[in-house]
C-alpha cells in the first residue's frame, strides 16, 4: 500500500508527502459526499456571514453619503480664521472634491428697509453633496414640486440667491438690487432649502447666498468679524478617510473637523443602531456557523475512525495524522470559504439590486474587507471547531483494525473547542469593530454554551431514568438519547445555540424597528417656532386655533454664559484642547425650565426635583456634562443679562436627540428664572399642504423665527425605512444559516440512523414505529433547544437592548412558548424530512455495508 | 408422499433473480433461483465468498428487492407486500442471526431482546426476554450494553432476540464468522438447541463445511446459481 511507504521519510519528504495524502484523501472524500454536510454548513455560514458584511458595508457607505447630503459634503474643515491652502492642496491630490463656504452674518438692505442675514459666499461645486433647491416666484401658492428646481451651478458673480424669509421682509423680486457691504448685487433666485441648513438654533438668520468672487467687493470681511471658513471635502470613503487622518493631525485650536457624526446627533443614533444590528446579525450567523460545524464534524469523526485505526496499524504516527488532518482542513477550509465568500458577493449584489429598485440609492461597492473576514472565519471555524473532536482521531487504537467496536473515549470534549471558541471571540471582536458588543456577544456564548450543556447533561439523565416507565418505541427514543447523551447534549445545545441567535435578533429587530419608527411618527414635529415672546403667548395659541392646529407646548428659556463652576471662574484656556467645550462656553445656553422630565428624557444620575427641593436646583444633559466636565451636585453659575446664577446639578439626563422634539442641555427648576427676560420656543407639526400657513405666521408675528426641518425629518425618515428593510433582509441570511445548524444536526447522526433502521426492519418494525421512535429524540431535542433558546434569548436580548443599542426592552413572556414550541417543531420537521431516505432504504444494503 | 402434501414448504423461491447496475455493466449476482424449505428443516446454503450467499438470505427475508422472481414465505407472496407489510410479516414469523450480531448499541441486552417483541405489541415482552437471557446463560448480564459484552455474548442476545418472537423460521447468516472458533462451537450449539426446542425452520448461510453438514440438506451456490 502507497500509505505504508510514506510513514518513513525525512521532514521535509514527509510533510510532502503528508500534504499530497491530505489533498488525496480530501479529494475522494469529497467525490464520496463524506464532506457535504461539512462543506454545506460551512459554505452557508461563510456565506450568510459575508452577504451581511458586504451588505452592511455597501449599505454602511451608502447611508452615509446619503446623510452627507445634509451636510452639504463628507467632511468639512471649519475655522475662524481663514484655511491654510495646504488642506485644500492635499485634498486635491487625493482625488476629492473640495468647494470653500465663507459664512457670516451681516445687514443687507434695499430701499425700502434692512435685515440682518446670514451670508454665505460660496465656491464652484458647492454643494459637494446633495442639491440647492430653488423655487419659483409664487410664494402664495401651495408648493408643489413642479415649483421647486435643483440648482445646477451657484450664483453668478454680480448676483444673489435669498431664502424665504429675505424675500418676503425685504419684498423682493427677480431682478430687484440689495446693497450687500460695499457692493450691489441682483437677485436672481429664491432658495427653497439648501443641504446643509442648520437644524440647530445658532443660525436662524434669514439667509443669502452669494458667489465667493463677490466677496472682497462687499468689503465685509474685517478684523474681528465672525466669520466661519468652510473646507467642503467629498469623495471615496477611503481617500476621505485618509484625509481626514492627516487634517486631524494638522488642526490648530481654531480649526475642526466635521463629518455628518459629528454634526448631526439625531442621525448619528441612529446610524450607529442600524451598524450596531447589522454587526449583530453577522455575529449571529458566525454562532450559528460553529455550532452546524461543531455538529458536521461528529459525523466526519465517526465515519474516518476506520482509516485511521487502518493507518496507524501501517504505521503512521501520531504526528502524522495530526499533520494529515491540519493540512486536509485548511485546504478543505480555504475552498469552502472561498466559495461562501463568491456565495455571498453574489446574493448581497442582489440585495442590493433589491433595494436600489425601491430607494433610489446607488449603493457604492463594497470593500474586500469581509471577503478577508470570512475567509478568516471559515478556517478558525473550522479549524477550531473541527479539528480538536479530529485530532482525537490521532489516538484511535489501531486494534479497531480488528475489532471495530473499539472506538474513541471521548469524542466530543468540551476543553478540545476552547481554542476554537477563543479564536472566535478575538473574531468577534474583530468583526463587531465595537468591543463591547463583541465581548457581550462572546461572554453570552461561552456562558450560554456552559450553562446549556449543564442543564442538558441533567435533563437527559433524568429523562433517560424515565425510559423504564415508556413503552415500546419511547423507550427506544429515550435510549438512544441517553445513549448519545454527550452529542445529543451537543446537538441541543448548538440547536439552541442556533435559535437563541434567531430569537435574539428577532426580538431587537422588532423593537428597533418599531422604536425607530415611534421615535419620529409621521406627525413627528417639523417646524420650530424660536423667540416667541411672552406677550405673544396668547395671540399664537390663537392663531393655531383658527388654523385648527393642536396647541403645541411652549417652552421657556433664557439665555446666559457659564461663567463659574464650583463658584471657580471659568477661562477658555482650561479647554484649550477641547474644541467642542470651548464653543460651549463661548456661546450662551439656553436654559429652560419645567416641573416634569420631558418624556425622551431619562434621568441616569441624581434625582428630578419636587415640591420638597429647597435648594436652587438643576438638570444637565449627559454629553455636555461630559464636555464641561462637570459632575452631580457641582455648582453652576450663568450670566444672565448682566446678573449671576447660581444653581447645583441635581441631576443628569440621557436625552434622546433623535426625537426632534424641543431639548435642552440645562433644565432649571421652576421658579429661579422668573425675574429674568424669558422668550419661547415650540415645535409642532405641519402638514406639507399646509405649509403656506408659515407665510401667515410669519406676517402676523415678524420677530418669531421659524425653522423647517421638514427636510430633515423627511431624511431621517426615508433612512429609518430604507435600514429597516436591510435589515429585515440581513435576517433572512441569519436564517438560512439557522436551517444549515438544523441541517447538520440532522445529518450528524444519520449514519447512526440508517444502521438503527435497517435493525428495526429486520425486526419487522414499520416504518411508523420507527418514525415515532425518531420523533421521541427529535421532540426531546427540539423540546430541549427550545427551552436553551429561549432562556438564552431572554437574558441576551435583555442585555444587547439595554447596554449596546440602548433600547428600552420589555420582558416577553411569550418567548417561552414560542421558542419551545419552534425548537420542537423545527427539529421534528426537519428531523422527520432528513430521515426519510433512512426509513425507507432496503435494510440489506445497510447490514451488510456494515456486517 | 402425505407429508408433502399436508405440510406446504414454508419457504418457496420462483426464478429468483438479482441483477445489479455497476454503471458499466449489469452484474448478475443471483440468477434463477428455485428453492423450497419445509417447515423444521434445517437448511445450509453454502458457497465460497461472493456467490450471493448473503444477498440470497436478505432476499429470503425481503430485506432487498429482487430484479425478477418470487419469494414465497408461509404462503404469502412477500414481494406483493409493500416493505410495510413485509416488514410485519417478518416480525411474525421471522428471526435473524446475524454475523456482526447488528445489535443496536444504545439499548441494554434486555432491551435488545425485548425489541421485536414491543415492535409486535406481545403482552410480558420483560418476562418473555428475560427467560430467554437467562436460557442463553446471560442472566447476569441482562443491563449491560452491548459494548459492554464480547462478541460471543452479543451473538447470545442475539439468538435471545431471534428466538423472542417464536419465529417460524430463523435465517442465519454467518453466525460465527465473527467469533473465535471455541466460541463459535458454543454459538452453533446454542443455536440449535434452540432450535429444536422452538422446533423452528432454520436457513443457515455458511460457508463452513463442517457446519453445514449439521444441518439436515445443502444447497451450494456458485456464481449465483444453485449447483446441482
Amino acid at each position: 500500500m502507497r500509505v505504508a511507504t510514506v510513514f518513513n521519510k525525512s521532514a521535509y519528504d514527509f510533510m510532502n508527502s503528508n500534504l499530497k495524502l491530505s489533498f488525496r484523501m480530501l479529494c475522494r472524500d469529497w467525490r464520496a459526499g463524506e464532506l457535504n454536510v461539512l462543506i454545506l454548513a460551512l459554505v452557508i455560514a461563510i456565506g450568510g456571514l459575508t452577504t451581511v458584511a458586504f451588505f452592511a458595508d455597501r449599505v454602511e457607505l451608502a447611508l452615509s453619503r446619503e446623510s452627507n447630503q445634509l451636510l452639504g459634503a463628507d467632511l468639512l474643515v471649519i475655522s475662524n480664521q481663514p484655511l491654510p491652502q495646504h488642506y485644500a492642496d492635499i485634498a486635491a491630490q487625493l482625488d476629492l472634491a473640495v468647494s470653500s463656504v465663507t459664512k457670516f452674518p451681516s445687514m443687507i438692505s434695499n430701499s425700502d428697509s434692512s435685515l440682518l442675514t446670514e451670508i454665505k459666499a460660496v465656491t464652484d461645486g458647492y454643494p459637494l453633496r446633495g442639491y440647492v433647491h430653488l423655487m419659483s416666484e409664487k410664494p402664495e401658492k401651495l408648493l408643489t414640486e413642479s415649483a421647486i428646481r435643483l440648482a445646477g451651478q451657484i450664483p453668478q458673480s454680480g448676483t444673489i440667491w435669498v431664502d424665504e424669509k429675505v424675500k418676503m421682509q425685504l419684498n423682493l423680486k427677480k431682478g430687484d438690487r440689495v446693497d450687500v457691504g460695499a457692493t450691489q448685487l441682483t437677485v436672481t433666485e429664491f432658495i427653497e432649502r439648501e443641504p446643509d441648513h442648520s437644524v440647530g438654533f445658532i443660525n436662524m438668520n434669514p439667509r443669502v447666498m452669494i458667489n465667493a468672487a463677490d466677496l472682497e467687493a462687499t468689503d465685509l470681511i474685517q478684523q474681528g468679524s465672525r466669520i466661519s471658513y468652510n473646507l467642503l471635502i467629498a469623495g471615496e470613503v477611503k481617500k476621505v478617510q485618509q484625509f481626514r487622518r492627516w487634517a486631524k493631525t494638522q488642526l490648530t485650536k481654531v480649526q475642526r473637523i466635521e463629518g455628518i457624526r459629528d454634526a448631526r446627533p439625531e442621525i448619528k443614533a441612529a446610524l450607529e443602531r442600524a451598524e450596531k444590528f447589522l454587526s449583530l446579525a453577522a455575529l449571529a450567523s458566525v454562532v450559528l456557523a460553529a455550532a452546524a460545524i461543531a455538529l458536521a464534524v461528529r459525523r466526519f469523526t465517526q465515519r474516518h475512525l476506520d482509516a485511521c485505526a487502518v493507518m496507524r496499524s501501517l504505521g503512521a504516527s501520531q504526528d502524522y495524522l495530526l499533520y494529515l488532518y491540519l493540512n486536509y482542513f485548511i485546504i478543505l477550509g480555504v475552498i469552502a470559504s472561498s466559495l461562501g465568500c463568491v456565495i455571498g458577493f453574489a446574493a448581497q449584489e442582489i440585495l442590493a439590486q433589491w433595494l436600489t429598485g425601491i430607494v433610489d440609492t446607488a449603493l457604492p461597492w463594497p470593500s474586500w474587507l469581509p471577503a478577508l473576514q470570512g475567509l478568516l472565519v471559515g478556517l478558525v471555524l473550522l479549524v477550531g471547531f473541527a479539528l480538536p473532536p479530529v485530532l482525537n482521531l490521532r489516538s484511535v487504537p489501531a486494534l479497531r483494525v480488528l475489532r471495530r467496536d473499539i472506538g474513541l473515549s471521548n469524542v466530543h470534549s468540551i476543553t478540545g473547542y476552547a481554542i476554537g471558541l477563543f479564536a472566535l471571540s478575538l473574531l468577534f471582536v474583530w468583526k463587531a469593530q465595537d468591543l463591547k458588543l463583541g465581548l457581550y456577544v462572546v461572554g453570552g456564548f461561552i456562558v450560554a454554551v456552559a450553562i446549556f450543556s449543564g442543564i442538558g447533561w441533567i435533563l437527559i439523565k433524568i429523562l433517560a431514568g424515565l425510559r423504564h416507565q415508556a413503552g415500546g418505541v419511547w423507550r427506544y427514543g429515550l435510549a438512544s438519547i441517553r445513549r448519545r447523551a454527550a452529542s445529543s447534549v451537543l446537538q441541543a445545545v448548538a440547536l439552541g445555540l442556533g435559535l437563541m441567535a434567531l430569537l435574539v435578533l428577532t426580538l431587537i429587530q422588532d423593537d428597533l424597528i418599531a422604536d425607530w419608527h415611534a421615535s419620529l411618527p409621521p406627525d413627528a414635529p417639523n417646524h420650530f417656532l424660536v423667540n416667541v415672546q411672552g406677550d405673544q403667548l396668547q395671540s399664537l395659541d390663537e392663531f393655531f386655533n383658527q388654523h385648527n392646529i393642536e396647541q403645541p407646548v411652549m417652552h421657556p428659556m433664557v439665555k446666559g454664559r457659564l461663567v463659574k463652576i464650583n463658584g471657580k471662574k471659568i477661562s477658555l484656556k482650561d479647554y484649550a484642547d477641547d474644541l467642542h467645550a470651548e464653543r460651549h462656553i463661548r456661546r450662551e445656553f439656553n436654559l429652560s425650565w419645567s416641573n416634569e422630565v420631558a418624556a425622551d428624557n431619562a434621568i441616569i444620575q441624581g434625582k428630578w426635583w419636587n415640591n420638597g427641593t429647597t435648594e436652587a436646583a438643576i438638570s444637565i444633559e449627559e454629553g455636555i456634562a461630559k464636555t464641561l466636565r462637570v459632575r452631580l451636585g457641582d455648582e453652576l453659575t450663568y450670566d444672565i443679562a448682566g446678573s449671576h446664577f447660581s444653581a447645583k446639578i441635581a441631576s443628569i439626563r440621557k436625552v434622546d436627540w433623535d426625537s426632534f422634539r424641543v431639548n435642552f442641555f440645562i433644565v432649571v427648576q421652576p421658579g429661579l428664572l422668573d425675574n429674568y427676560p424669558a422668550s419661547y420656543i415650540t415645535s409642532f407639526y405641519l402638514p406639507p399642504r399646509q405649509t403656506a400657513l408659515i407665510h401667515d405666521l410669519v406676517k402676523t408675528f415678524p420677530n418669531i423665527l421659524v425653522v423647517d426641518v421638514a427636510v430633515v425629518i423627511n431624511q431621517v425618515q426615508q433612512m429609518i425605512r430604507q435600514v429597516s428593510q436591510a435589515i429585515e433582509f440581513v435576517f433572512i441570511f441569519t436564517l438560512l444559516a439557522g436551517f444549515s445548524v438544523l441541517y447538520a444536526a440532522i445529518a450528524s447522526t444519520q449514519d447512526e440512523r440508517i444502521y438503527e433502521a435497517a435493525i428495526f426492519r429486520a425486526l419487522g418494525a414499520k416504518k411508523e414505529q420507527l418514525s415515532r421512535a425518531w420523533a421521541t429524540e427529535f421532540i426531546i431535542l427540539g423540546g430541549l433547544a427550545g427551552l436553551f433558546a429561549s432562556f438564552g434569548a431572554t437574558l441576551l436580548g435583555y442585555v444587547i437592548g439595554k447596554y449596546v443599542l440602548h433600547l428600552d426592552y420589555t420582558f416577553n413572556p411569550g418567548i417561552w412558548l414560542v421558542g419551545i414550541a419552534v425548537g420542537i417543531m423545527g427539529v421534528l420537521v426537519a428531523g422527520l424530512v432528513g430521515t426519510r431516505s433512512a426509513v425507507s432504504s432496503p435494510p440489506l444494503l445497510t447490514l451488510r455495508k456494515i456486517g | 408422499m402425505l407429508d408433502d402434501i399436508v405440510e406446504q414448504p414454508i419457504l418457496r423461491t420462483e426464478s429468483l433473480t438479482k441483477q445489479v447496475n455497476t454503471g458499466e455493466a449489469q452484474l448478475t449476482i443471483l440468477q434463477d433461483i428455485n428453492l423450497q424449505v419445509k417447515a423444521g428443516e434445517a437448511v445450509a446454503i453454502i458457497g465460497a465468498s461472493g456467490s450471493g450467499k448473503s444477498t440470497l438470505l436478505g432476499l429470503l427475508a425481503g430485506l432487498d428487492l429482487p430484479t425478477s422472481g418470487k419469494v414465497h414465505l408461509d404462503n404469502i407472496d412477500i414481494f406483493t407486500l409493500d416493505e410495510d407489510s413485509r416488514a410485519a410479516l417478518r416480525g411474525k414469523i421471522l428471526g435473524f442471526v446475524f454475523q456482526s450480531f447488528q445489535l443496536l448499541p444504545a439499548l441494554t441486552a434486555l432491551e435488545n431482546v425485548m425489541l421485536p417483541l414491543e415492535l409486535t405489541a406481545v403482552a410480558h415482552a420483560q418476562s418473555v426476554a428475560q427467560k430467554l437471557l437467562d436460557r442463553v446463560g446471560l442472566k447476569k448480564r441482562l443491563h449491560h450494553y452491548p459494548k459492554q459484552l464480547s462478541g460471543g455474548e452479543q451473538q447470545r442476545v442475539a439468538i435471545a432476540r431471534a428466538f423472542a418472537t417464536d419465529p417460524k423460521l430463523l435465517l442465519a447468516d454467518e453466525p460465527t464468522g465473527n467469533l473465535d472458533s471455541a466460541t463459535g462451537i458454543q454459538i452453533i450449539e446454542l443455536m440449535f438447541e434452540l432450535n429444536r426446542e422452538h422446533g423452528t425452520t432454520l436457513v443457515l448461510v455458511t460457508h463452513d463445511e463442517a457446519l453445514s453438514q449439521r444441518c439436515s440438506r445443502q444447497i451450494r451456490l456458485v456464481d449465483g446459481k444453485i449447483a446441482r
